[in-house]
């Protein structure tokens, strides 16, 4: 312990799910042609003017009801001036003095921690991406703009100062991240860029005023802005306790190195010279619509996660994974349903179900296993159709094939071995094979008896019912 | 030399009769522009072939009984900062050189739809700053009613193009007075409308919040026609009224008695205006009178600081939209650059002129860290005052009756050394783009042989009281009817 | 008392990407200064009271529906660029330091 207190905050850039950009009619898309989706508006062509889009409207709208903020009835767009390539118009449409909405908050628990905790939100804004600056390339020397990005609608949320650890801004971005997709406000979607982190890190001994900070800028990952956090941390409190003292500056981090380089010096600060866009009028949100757009929001994280403890007795852990994305929530609920055994359901969703997918990066709504075929596959497995083994081995095929499973099992022949006349031959063959251990047993050691049943499964390949073979072989043994 | 194009209103009658065609009067206006031009400065470009196309194709539509507008098949001008298809849209300026618009703004879209015929683009003050069309790439355009004379700005091109009869109509764009102070120098009629009125959407951008296009032509009647055919809501400017188009044409030729006409103390009092202009505006407020106009002294208190104000707020907006000429995406771009920052700072430097420059400095500190309180803030703040004023005036008034400008017609070259005086003769001009309210100037007289214009200003979503009114004002005299000598 | 020296026209000047030369920025520094004394009486008028809303347009900016429309002007808008490779626009590499901002 060094002593130490982090301040952390964060900032996060997410791109809307919306089917157009935030000003102008072109299509959102992925992947296209350099700007192939352009028009005179996001190229920021001589009279071109921009117009509201009121999808980003509605989706902003939701991430700030789900977070607790207070939407602002009449909101301002304002013009931040500066100049790069892939800003056509030389100012960036957002919002400043008077955003979206102010004074929400979230709740975290990082692993290791006892309880939840409440992070605040100082603000929800709107504003647009900018384009692609493309510095290597093919041939030619020079940097390629591509303005496709250029006015697709992004939020920006802004926490308060109130994460002290790595875990925390893990956490918290987790949490952020799952109540995007929850409310469909964003796919949100990391590898193609729709969530972008920036971090603030500052330290200073508990009690005192805050440190100097610094910025990570454009951490893409989870595990980048813990890293980073963890390293900056580090870095300053080396620093401080060598007696230097700590600059103001944007840094960069190297995910695979681990290092840390500075970007940018901030001796001044930036004049980006905000004001009123005066080609737009101000947002207003009436209290009617703001009502609609609450009362359309689907049951949020937290909310699920409590319910879920309560009504299906599931454990808080247990509860918490499964609400960790909507997708596994509502397929959790359906297969629920559908068997009637909640707790064994969450089970074989946690433990088996939950791997399979991990090891495909596979979300459970893009796989073709549907709840009702897991409800089913469990029925069997109640029954004694099939061993808990058999079942759990066709898990991945009905992942990556879906499929009916008692159709499955009885083509692959895996209904579960519990006739006695079946057995009866094998469990004499076991017997004959085995007289140490059966002598074992009759001594009064039980891990013999795990033993037999286990060989006796070995010859039918798993598929014996263990249940019925127990039975068997006591009875055989007296 | 072609007989001069003279109004809208008599082409089209000539028009209807089957005097003439709309390919003749094309022919007219490009042979009268070609043949003026060395004197006059007045275009930058003549786009022959597409309107000869466009009017033999009215001509088609006029033959099949489709000719419906007032405007069908008549030639007009555009100001150099509107965009058309297909058709380069310089605003003046070397930083645009080469670019060809590839949309068209809204305005000409609906031109079209109209069947008006565009012939060409005229000169202003480059990106409309300034008011003598002296600041231009082209070099300036002469007064045709002295060509040692500015003609007024930013749209002194279309002003000088109807004041000279190459076109009956054209249309230019008003911040702070280029649409009426041009025509008051020019001897015509041109109205600013309420903002909103007209779409903004491919005017290339000065200052958002004051810009507006309108219509320049001999006649109030001409402007009504040419702005009921140009407004209307558009989906595409966020600023747009959300009201369909106007029917000014048809609010003319009444009655204007029983209307209160204010007279506004700061504008008419004082000695910042040239007696004699002064005198032909009092004139013209008489005449109104004996139309059975009630005449009432008003106050617009906050008048005196209408040019700061309106300095501040035009420059700051101004120094933002231009931002975008950069080099990067189109327009002048210099040439062996090493780096972003030499492009941007040479592609920009070497293109944009002095008065620009001077322009987009002084917008961008007003908004600086530091200054923004007390610049641009405040200036925000006194504009909500002098909106105040008129609201006030216009509670007991339906109209506000002013010199448009405190002088007539000034030489070339005399101010143009002299920033600060040039933006102080367009005090009565700006109050009425800060303000947001309808306003038409007309002329009123002449002094020493240069027009004289009076301005009218209507109350916010007024458009056709002001008009009305200067409609009225023109049926009863004939400033409107003497002409500029220009050699045949 | 200049308000405006070459000193501050010239950090403005970096701001708005214009390079002025030497004779240019002392004259606009003169010009500025006239313009902001005159501008500075401003300061002193009472504006207690007023807002800073907008001229007489609608008071609320309109919603466009969240459906694409594509346009079809991309290669005439190429045509204008001064230098592209393939459909993106090509400017000189951003060098060290010139980073957005």
């Amino acid at each position: 312990m060094s002593g130490y207190e982090a301040v952390i905050g964060l900032e996060v850039h997410v791109h809307l799910a919306t089917r157009t950009k935030l000003f102008c009619a072109c299509e959102v898309g992925y992947g296209d042609a350099p700007n192939r989706n352009t028009c005179p508006v996001c190229l920021a062509l001589p009279g071109a003017l921009p117009v509201l889009n009121e999808g980003a409207v509605e989706r902003a709208l939701r991430m700030a009801l789900a977070t607790h903020c207070k939407v602002q009835p009449r909101s301002l767009f304002a013009r931040k001036n500066y100049f790069y390539p892939d800003l056509p118009k030389g100012y960036q449409i957002s919002q400043y003095e008077e955003p979206l909405a102010t004074g929400g908050w979230l709740e975290i628990q990082a692993d290791g921690e006892a309880e939840a905790r409440r992070i605040g939100i100082t603000r929800i804004h709107m504003e647009e991406d900018a384009g692609k600056s493309i510095h290597e390339g093919s041939g030619r020397d020079g940097t390629r703009v591509d303005l496709n990005r250029a006015g697709v609608p992004l939020i920006e949320i802004v926490s308060e100062p109130d994460l002290r650890s790595a875990a925390e801004a893990g956490a918290y971005l987790r949490a952020l991240h799952a109540i995007l997709r929850y409310v469909g406000a964003s796919d949100a979607d990391l590898e193609k860029g729709h969530f972008r982190c920036d971090a603030n890190v500052s330290i200073r001994r508990p009690g005192a005023p805050l440190g100097t900070r610094t910025e990570l800028k454009n951490l893409n990952s989870f595990r980048a802005v813990e890293s980073a956090v963890r390293a900056e941390i580090a870095r300053q409190t080396a620093l401080l306790e060598g007696g230097g003292r700590i600059q103001q500056a944007t840094l960069r981090f190297d995910l695979d190195s681990e290092r840390i380089s500075v970007m940018r010096l901030k001796e001044n600060a930036d004049d980006y010279r905000y004001f009123p866009d005066p080609d737009l009028l101000p947002l207003v949100l009436d209290e009617a619509h703001v009502e609609r757009v609450r009362a359309a929001l689907p049951e949020l994280p937290e909310a699920r996660r409590a319910r879920f403890a309560q009504e299906y007795g599931l454990s808080a852990y247990d509860a918490r994974l499964l609400t960790s994305s909507r997708g596994l929530a509502d397929f959790f609920e359906a297969a629920a349903r559908a068997h009637g055994a909640p707790k064994t359901i969450a089970n074989w969703l946690l433990r088996d179900v939950l791997a399979a997918l991990r090891e495909r990066s596979l979300e459970i709504e893009a796989s073709a296993l549907r709840p009702e075929a897991l409800a089913a596959l469990v029925r069997l497995v109640d029954e004694g159709r099939v061993t808990p083994a058999s079942a759990r081995a066709l898990v991945p095929e009905l992942l990556e094939r879906g499929g009916d499973p008692a159709a499955l099992v009885r083509e692959r022949g895996l209904e579960a071995v519990s006739d006695a006349g079946a057995l009866d031959p094998l469990i004499d063959a076991v017997l004959a094979e085995q007289p140490a251990a059966v002598a074992t047993f009759r001594g009064g050691d039980e891990k013999a008896l795990h033993f037999l049943i286990g060989q006796v499964m070995r010859k039918t390949k798993g598929k014996a019912d263990a249940k019925r073979v127990r039975e068997l072989l006591l009875a055989r043994l007296g | 030399m072609a007989e001069p194009l003279e109004t809208v209103a008599a082409l089209r009658r000539a028009l209807d009769a089957g005097a003439t065609t709309s390919a003749e009067l094309v022919e007219r206006a490009l042979a009268r522009a070609d043949a003026l031009q060395p004197r006059l400065g007045a275009f930058v470009g003549l786009r022959a072939a597409g309107a000869r196309r466009e009017a033999a194709e009215a001509d088609a539509q006029r033959g099949r009984r489709e000719a419906r507008s007032a405007l069908h098949g008549i030639p007009v001008a555009l100001k150099d900062n509107i965009a058309q298809a297909g058709e380069p849209c310089g605003c003046a300026s070397r930083v645009l050189e080469g670019y060809v618009s590839p949309f068209d703004a809204t305005l000409v879209e609906r031109l079209r739809a109209v069947g008006a015929v565009v012939i060409g683009r005229t000169n202003m003050d480059e990106f409309a700053m300034g008011s003598s069309t002296e600041h231009s790439r082209h070099g300036p355009t002469r007064n045709p009613w002295d060509l040692a004379r500015s003609p007024g700005g930013s749209s002194g091109g279309s002003a000088a193009a109807v004041a000279a009869g190459i076109v009956p109509l054209a249309f230019g764009s008003d911040t702070g007075g280029s649409i009426r102070q041009p025509a008051a120098f020019t001897g015509i009629v041109g109205l600013k409308p309420g903002y909103g009125r007209v779409s903004r959407y491919g005017l290339v951008a000065f200052a958002s919040s004051l810009d507006q296009i309108g219509p320049l032509a001999r006649t109030a009647e001409d402007c009504a026609d040419a702005l009921d055919a140009i407004s209307g809501h558009d989906p595409r400017d966020s600023t747009s009224l959300r009201e369909p188009p106007t029917r000014t044409r048809e609010a003319l030729g009444g009655d204007v008695a029983g209307l209160v006409v204010g007279l506004p103390r700061e504008y008419l009092g004082g000695d910042g205006c040239d007696p004699e202009v002064a005198r032909a505006v009092e004139e013209a407020a008489r005449e109104l009178e004996k139309a059975g106009v009630t005449l009432r002294e008003c106050s617009l208190p906050h008048t005196r600081h209408a040019v700061a104000t309106y300095y501040l707020i035009c420059t700051a907006e101004a120094s933002s939209n231009l931002a975008r000429f950069d080099g990067v995406r189109y327009g002048r771009r210099a040439e062996g650059a090493a780096g972003l920052t030499e492009m941007y700072e040479r592609s920009r430097s070497e293109g944009f002129g002095r008065e620009v420059k001077r322009r987009i400095l002084l917008g961008t500190y007003v908004l600086s860290a530091g200054y923004y309180d007390a610049y641009y803030r405040k200036a925000q703040q006194v504009r909500a005052l002098l909106r105040r004023d008129f609201e006030e005036a216009f509670a007991s008034c339906d109209a506000l009756l002013t010199p448009t400008t405190p002088e007539i017609a000034f030489a070339l070259g005399e101010r143009t050394g002299d920033p600060l005086r040039m933006y102080l003769s367009d005090v009565y001009t700006v109050s009425v783009n800060l303000a947001g309210v309808p306003a038409v100037s007309l002329p009123c007289g002449f002094s020493r042989g240069l027009p004289i214009g009076l301005q009218l200003i209507g109350r916010a979503g007024s458009d056709a009281t002001p008009l009305r009114l200067a409609d009225a004002f023109q049926r009863r005299t004939d400033h409107h009817l003497c002409r500029p000598e220009l050699p045949a | 008392m200049s308000r405006i020296g070459r000193a501050e026209v010239e950090r403005i000047g970096h701001l708005a990407r214009l390079r002025l030369e030497e004779g240019e920025a002392e004259a606009l520094a003169r010009d500025l200064d006239a313009i902001l004394g005159y501008a500075a009486e401003l300061g002193a008028v009472d504006t207690a009271g007023a807002s800073e809303a907008r001229s007489g347009a609608a008071l609320a900016t309109p919603l466009r529906e969240d459906r694409p429309a594509p346009w079809p002007g991309l290669e005439q808008a190429l045509a204008n660029a001064p230098d592209a490779d393939g459909t993106a626009f090509l400017v000189p590499q951003v060098l060290e330091g010139e980073e957005e901002g």
